[in-house]
């Protein structure tokens, strides 16, 4: 039995029309506090016997619009097929609308299971006032109440508007995982046909009539701004109507094609003032880095005093660079500024912040302005920025019409928001068996928030709590965040900062595993074998559950039987967006270069809702921090970005994908993130197992470039 | 600007446009074509593959001039009746996440199958390694490409 509060549950009545609707609040984190009563999804059930979840999840790939049905389903006793998912549009009625974090099954579940429940509740209820029978000679099944007695059955939407009337109950009784029908299963993802017959809209696909194409000429110097402009040649180009500067380092050209703005751009010539930053480069942001680690930081996690441990002391320090989303489709977006009001056609992970952003950049209220929601080719964190989507709303604003804005390749490598790049000092004590009694990690990097001019409160990245956490029970353990400055524009990219964190602790792991003389595997194990709570900001890490996937994943990768010669083993665990996380590689070396041939991944995230869906994600993490750690690099040469395309920045291809076998610890807890916490391991446990290979330590990524 | 006549997906349609404009965007915006994506303009990520005449080729970087009078098949083209065996073995295989760059990967894969009805790992390897795809579907798009062969599982 789990209790509602009125804090969950704040409306139920009757729909637009005739019907049900129960209104419910959804948290963007689990750990975040709700600041008001307004509720930001609902649940819908219209006499036609139509279910419609009326939520802001964007769907940007990992699945949401079947996962999140799924789970509602499950307790409503509905048919999860006939669940419609609405995208809610931008509204400070929806509250937190982020779509990011690992978070949209996490911090759906109990609020959407209750939903359900409660809906399920009302039905029966309405079903047995209807009937003149008791309620618990009713029972909800496949969008039905049924009377098996007398064998009569209403369909939800016949009993909707009836339940409409009723109190929402306060006592629900929630499903056991034992019982679940739905939940658990692997279920067909619903959007895989329009996607593979290419009538899938994406946000680069929307098309409204009358409406031109724009691409910027944007200030290649980070911080730089136009000069002049000449704009005599794109003029002559057929097609070009507008060439204008619509912001301090941006002149947009438009022309009636995409093609014909291109070519507008390519002769238009812009004369930039390179502003203070003409001079910088990426060895001095890594220099400037080393300069800040001189300064205290703020303690992320501190158990015992790591300091005064004595014996031997094993240190190293680990280089991460600046790395690009690069998401398939192009950042773009469409805009219809009609003077009182702006209408926006976005792929974006945070509608509210694209409608606040909008609305600033042109000078309109917030509730002027209409974000509709697209899917997206990815997201990986860069469709949480609103750059493109204010460009399309200025260009819209100066040519008085509708406008799609496309960036090229080109513009989404050079004008991202970057990884941070950070530096990590690992010191640790050891004891006489080569243990550590002390381990401190102290972590300097740039703050994202910082960068972006919101709050770092008492000087931690609001993203380390979810991202930074102890893995294992060393009795004095530091955890120390050293905040750095940069004036290169920093984005959340998949993982954010636990891609780094782990890189640097796990490849410190092993190392301290070489120098006492053991087994990595069974040195982490160790450090594993006693069950504690490591208490984390809002999470608590429980070292069982550590053990538990690293224990399956040397089982999985038969981590003590003989490989074939010349292939290794290298293994790494984490665990971020409270998800537990080990994988082990096998590689072999092919001219100094490493060859993945195979990952055994394990996680546990909780409740698995679809199996299929978590393959898909884990895999897919898995190949994207490959190309991570093997070639992702962000350089910076006077000021600009150097890197423009997939020759320059490479992502993982067919040929050097591993087979990736994914398992899950069977699990009844709450379900917790998926789509980011396979990413950190993978570099690590590559170079560890480039370290079984040739006793070389790779202390810097890309692994390509050390 | 020409006039020039294409023939796409067994229809021919008559385009007005510069004759370097890439096929690509003669097809998205100008025939409004859109299964067919942009994703880098350089030829180096095949979100954009069409079939010219049976073969693969880069819209992105294919001049519409080119392909005057050739036989231009997209994705909205491939399954002539109802959904083409590659599309079946996608869903079946559930390979797409974002879904962006499936439709290149099908056209890639159509045109492997085309020439080499069972392919081998190694084939396919060498056939789709110009695609990208960020999600990293690549595991699962091995698997349907067998399915659709008929070879029964990955090999």
């Amino acid at each position: 039995m789990s209790p509602l509060s009125r804090r969950e549950f704040v409306t139920a009545g009757v729909a637009a029309g005739t019907g049900l609707v129960i209104g419910f609040y959804l948290p963007h984190k689990s750990s975040s506090q709700q600041d008001s009563f307004s509720p930001n999804a609902y649940l819908r059930i219209t006499p036609d016997n139509k279910v419609t979840i009326v939520v802001a999840r964007s769907e940007m790939g990992q699945g949401v619009r079947t996962a999140l049905p799924m789970i509602l389903a499950e307790e409503l006793e509905a048919d999860w097929k006939q669940i419609d998912i609405e995208q809610a549009g931008a509204s400070t009625l929806y509250g937190d609308q982020t779509t990011g974090g690992s978070a949209s099954v996490r911090t759906t579940w109990d609020p959407m299971r209750k939903a359900g429940a409660a809906a399920r509740e009302m039905l029966i209820s309405a079903a047995a006032l209807t009937w003149g029978v008791p309620r618990s000679t009713c029972a909800a099944e496949n969008s039905h109440i049924k009377h098996a007695a007398t064998n009569r059955r209403l369909s939800y939407g016949e009993l909707a508007s009836k339940a409409a009337t009723l109190p929402i109950p306060t006592d629900v009784p929630l499903k056991q995982s034992k019982d679940y029908k739905i939940v658990g299963q692997r279920l067909a993802r619903v959007d895989s046909a329009a996607k593979v017959k290419g009538e899938a809209v994406f946000g680069i696909d929307f098309r409204s009539p009358g409406m031109k194409f724009a691409v910027l000429s944007r200030c290649p110097t980070i911080g730089g701004k136009v000069s002049a402009f000449d704009d005599k040649e794109s003029k002559k180009i057929s097609g070009v109507s507008y060439v204008g500067k619509i912001s301090e380092a941006a002149v947009a050209v438009v022309a009636d094609s995409v093609w014909g703005a291109m070519e507008g751009r390519r002769v238009l010539n812009v004369t930039w003032d390179d502003g203070p930053n003409k001079d910088l480069n990426t060895a001095a942001v890594m220099a400037s880095l080393k300069q800040t680690a001189s300064k205290k930081g703020a303690n992320l996690y501190a158990a015992g005093d790591a300091a005064k441990a004595s014996g031997r002391r094993i240190s190293a320090e680990y280089e991460l660079p600046f790395m690009a989303h690069a998401p398939m489709e192009p950042g773009n977006c469409t805009a219809h500024y009609q003077g009182s009001k702006c209408e926006l056609w976005a792929p974006t992970q945070v509608p509210q912040d694209c409608r606040d952003s909008v609305a600033t950049a042109i000078g309109l209220d917030p509730d002027q302005v209409k974000v509709n929601v697209t899917l997206m080719g990815g997201g990986f964190g860069r469709r949480l920025e609103h750059d493109y989507a204010v460009e399309a709303a200025l260009v819209s604003k100066a040519i008085n019409a509708p406008v799609k804005v496309i960036w090229t390749r080109e513009d989404d490598m050079r004008f991202s928001t970057y990884r941070p790049a950070s530096l990590h000092q690992l010191s640790a004590t050891l004891d006489g068996s080569g243990f550590p009694v002390a381990l401190a990690h102290r972590i300097i990097a740039p703050s994202i928030s910082g960068r972006k001019g919101q709050p770092v409160p008492n000087g931690v990245d609001p993203d380390l709590p979810d991202e930074a956490g102890p893995v294992y029970g060393v009795p004095n353990y530091l955890i120390e965040y050293v905040m750095a400055e940069t004036p290169v524009p920093l984005g959340w990219m998949r993982s954010v900062y636990a891609l780094q964190a782990a890189f640097a602790l796990e490849s410190f792991m092993d190392e301290l595993a070489v120098a006492a003389g053991k087994d990595p595997l069974q040195y982490r194990l160790h450090l594993l074998a006693k069950d504690q709570d490591l208490p984390y900001f809002t999470t608590t890490w429980h070292t069982a559950r550590m053990r538990a996937v690293l224990q399956l994943a040397a089982e999985k990768a038969g981590w003590d039987k003989p490989l074939p010669a010349g292939h290794y083993h290298g293994v790494a665990c984490f665990g971020c967006f409270a998800s537990y996380m080990a994988e082990v590689v096998e590689i072999t070396m092919e001219k100094d270069q490493p060859r993945v041939h195979r990952v055994v991944a394990v996680v546990d995230c909780g409740q698995v809702v679809n199996p299929s869906i978590l393959e898909q994600q884990i895999q897919g993490g898995i190949v994207y921090g490959l190309g991570n750690a093997l070639r992702a690099k962000i350089t910076i040469e006077k000021g600009r970005v150097v890197q423009g395309n997939f020759d320059d920045y490479a992502p993982l291809r067919m040929e050097e994908t591993p087979a990736v076998e994914v398992y899950a610890v069977p699990s009844a807890e709450v379900p917790t993130g998926i789509g980011e916490p396979s990413v950190p391991p993978v570099a690590p446990a590559v170079c560890n197992a480039i370290y079984a290979a040739t006793k070389k330590r790779i202390r810097a990524l890309p692994i390509l470039s050390s | 600007m020409a006039d020039l006549i294409l023939r796409v997906n067994g229809s021919e349609k008559k385009v007005s446009v510069s004759p370097e404009t890439p096929l690509l965007w003669v097809l998205r915006d100008t025939l409004e074509l859109t299964g067919t994506k942009f994703g880098c303009g350089a030829g180096l990520c095949g979100a954009c593959t069409v079939h010219v005449d049976g073969n693969p080729i880069r819209s992105c970087s294919t001049p519409v001039s080119q392909v005057a009078g050739k036989s231009v098949t997209t994705i909205e083209g491939l399954g002539a009746n109802g959904l083409h065996v590659l599309q079946q073995a996608w869903i079946a295989e559930e390979v797409p996440q974002c879904g962006y760059c499936q439709t290149g990967q099908i056209m890639s894969a159509a045109a492997l199958l085309a020439k080499t009805p069972k392919p081998t790992d190694e084939q396919i390897s060498a056939a789709m390694n110009g695609t990208l795809c960020r999600c990293g579907t690549y595991e699962r798009i091995r698997k349907a490409v067998h399915r659709a062969a008929g070879n029964g599982g990955a090999q």
